[in-house]
């Protein structure tokens, strides 16, 4: 059997960020042609965006706006920091980013698994709807707002207003909450919450016990209107 | 949408290179603001004297005319240095007199900065013609602040461009934008602020202006802000020996901070902290909302 082929490089010192794109956007079905390495990304937006075949890319440092936005089926490793709206609407697939993310990391991600070894800033997970997101550290204030479907796991704090108006997304937090916001409680960890987390954690690479953990989901207060709350408004 | 960026030296032997960096720096954000473009930059300190930065809107302007003019009325002829469409202008005399003096006899003058050490140079246009026309790539200094415009709230001309000098050696810039800022400006007129646009982030300057006049420290002039600036905003803010940061409590506006031992830097995103030597070694990190992030240069 031959070796697997060396990464392809892609220097964005010298190649157009709408060339990268257009380049990995063309990888036909089926090739072995895995791996892709991206270097000098120098905090450039949109790297490795919209991606569908089940590839490995190799971001080689910082990047801006939106890298690995829409992402289906690849593997997106980003060596440093993201910038806004990593992972952003993420269909299914692994993005994994070494350093911190900045605001709204996943935001909206349908499906796959993003994770995060530093800190992810405000607003990680908001909307979601099926992804699922563990964050080695630390998560800023709103994480979670709306969050409808998938898992968001942080080994760290959670800042103010955690998970506020929260649907059927589960939350677990292994260190302090600064405040929930409204319709987020804590709640029983059940066996297979256990047992989701703990595969979650291995998944992400992670050696934490899910009992040190703390579940927050919604009271489902909000799903529908009390006439005997109308004079809050 | 606008661009911030901010350097502090700490290293003064880059003193010499503060324009060339800053000046990438802004390049780089020029998609987040091409409608104009402008700097504040600290250096030169002058000693029992007064340093003016000027505007005029034509760039043959009679300056040395203004000098003379000056020196009829205040003794001592000012020394004046032309760039452009502006001139820093040293006097020995006080703020209020020349400024009164200026609103009489030079009313088409407009005053950019007033301090020892500020300078502001703003123009309309891209960044790189902003630079090129102010030659701010050979500009030294200790630390500056930059700004890229894309214009929301009122008209793109030189006056509604940032920096907003805001008093004495400070002065501001915005990337947001303020909802109450007609109410704060009807109040800080009431307390002797003067505003020449009715641009939001002049508001926010002639603020902080006026809470420092109520004798409280930049750190608490900002704390207070939280509580009576309503809107969107990441602030920068240049003072003579610093740089202070502030993003509003929701934290929308974006903000990159770094810090290696020769600088301390801040920005909208990284890739404009990304042009500065030694970057990729640089402790990066987003500031949180609603926290006030503030370095000043030891005496």
């Amino acid at each position: 059997m031959p070796p697997a082929p060396a990464a392809e490089e892609f220097d964005l010192a010298t190649v157009a960020i709408r060339d990268l794109n257009a380049a990995l956007h063309a990888v036909p079905h089926g090739t072995n042609r895995r791996h892709f390495r991206v270097t000098n990304p120098r905090g450039a937006h949109s790297i490795a965006v919209g991606l569908t075949e089940p590839v490995q890319v190799d971001v080689m440092g910082p990047t801006g706006y939106y890298c690995a936005g829409m992402n289906k089926n690849a593997t997106i490793e980003i060596h440093g920091h993201a910038g806004p709206g990593v992972a952003e609407n993420i269909m299914s697939g692994v993005v994994r980013v070494r350093g911190n993310a900045s605001q709204y990391a996943a935001a909206s991600g349908r499906g796959g698994l993003v994770i995060i070894e530093g800190d992810a800033a405000t607003r990680c997970g908001i909307s979601m709807k099926g992804v699922d997101i563990v964050v080695g550290g630390s998560v800023g204030a709103m994480s979670a707002f709306l969050a409808q479907r998938g898992t968001l796991v942080v080994l760290g704090d959670a800042g103010e207003n955690l998970g506020d108006s929260l649907y059927e997304a589960r939350i677990f937090v292994r260190g302090k909450v600064a405040s929930l916001g409204g319709d987020c409680v804590a709640k029983e960890m059940r066996a297979n919450h256990l047992a989701k987390l703990d595969r979650l954690l291995k998944a992400a690479g992670f050696d934490a016990d899910p009992g040190s953990f703390t579940r927050y989901g919604s009271a489902r207060k909000l799903y529908h209107f009390h006439a005997d709350q109308a004079d809050h408004y | 949408m606008c661009g911030i960026v901010g350097l502090f030296l700490k290293n003064p032997k880059l003193q010499p290179q503060l324009g060339r960096h800053l000046s990438a720096m802004l390049v780089e954000m020029t998609g987040r603001g091409p409608d104009s473009a402008g700097i504040a930059v600290y250096r030169e300190p002058v000693k029992d004297a007064l340093k003016l930065t000027l505007f005029h809107a034509d760039d043959s302007y009679d300056w040395d005319g203004l000098a003379k003019a000056l020196k009829k009325r205040f003794g001592a002829k000012p020394e004046i240095a032309v760039r452009a469409s502006h001139a820093r202008l040293t006097v020995k005399a006080g703020a209020d007199e020349v400024q009164a003096f200026l609103a009489a006899e030079a009313p088409d003058v407009r005053v950019m900065s007033a301090g020892d050490t500020i300078e502001i140079y703003k123009e309309m246009g891209l960044p790189e013609r902003v630079i090129a026309r102010f030659d701010l790539r050979h500009i030294e200094g200790t630390h500056a602040l930059g700004h890229t415009r894309m214009a929301t709230e009122s008209a793109v001309t030189t006056a509604h461009s940032h920096p907003f000098s805001t008093g004495r050696d400070l002065c501001l810039v915005h990337n947001g934008s303020l909802s109450n800022h007609n109410r704060l400006r009807a109040v800080l007129k009431r307390d002797g602020i003067a505003f020449q646009t009715d641009n939001d982030s002049e508001v926010a300057a002639g603020y902080l202006a006026s809470r420092l006049r109520h004798g409280r420290s930049l750190t608490q002039a900002l704390e207070d802000a939280l509580a009576d600036l309503d809107g969107f905003y990441t602030f920068a803010i240049g003072t003579r020996d610093g740089f202070a940061v502030l993003r509003d409590p929701v934290g929308c506006k974006p903000a990159v901070l770094a810090e290696t031992g020769d600088w301390v830097a801040m920005a909208s995103e990284y890739r404009a902290i990304a042009m500065l030597p030694g970057a990729e070694a640089a402790r990066v990190w987003e500031p949180v909302p609603a926290k006030v992030y503030a370095w000043e240069r030891a005496h």
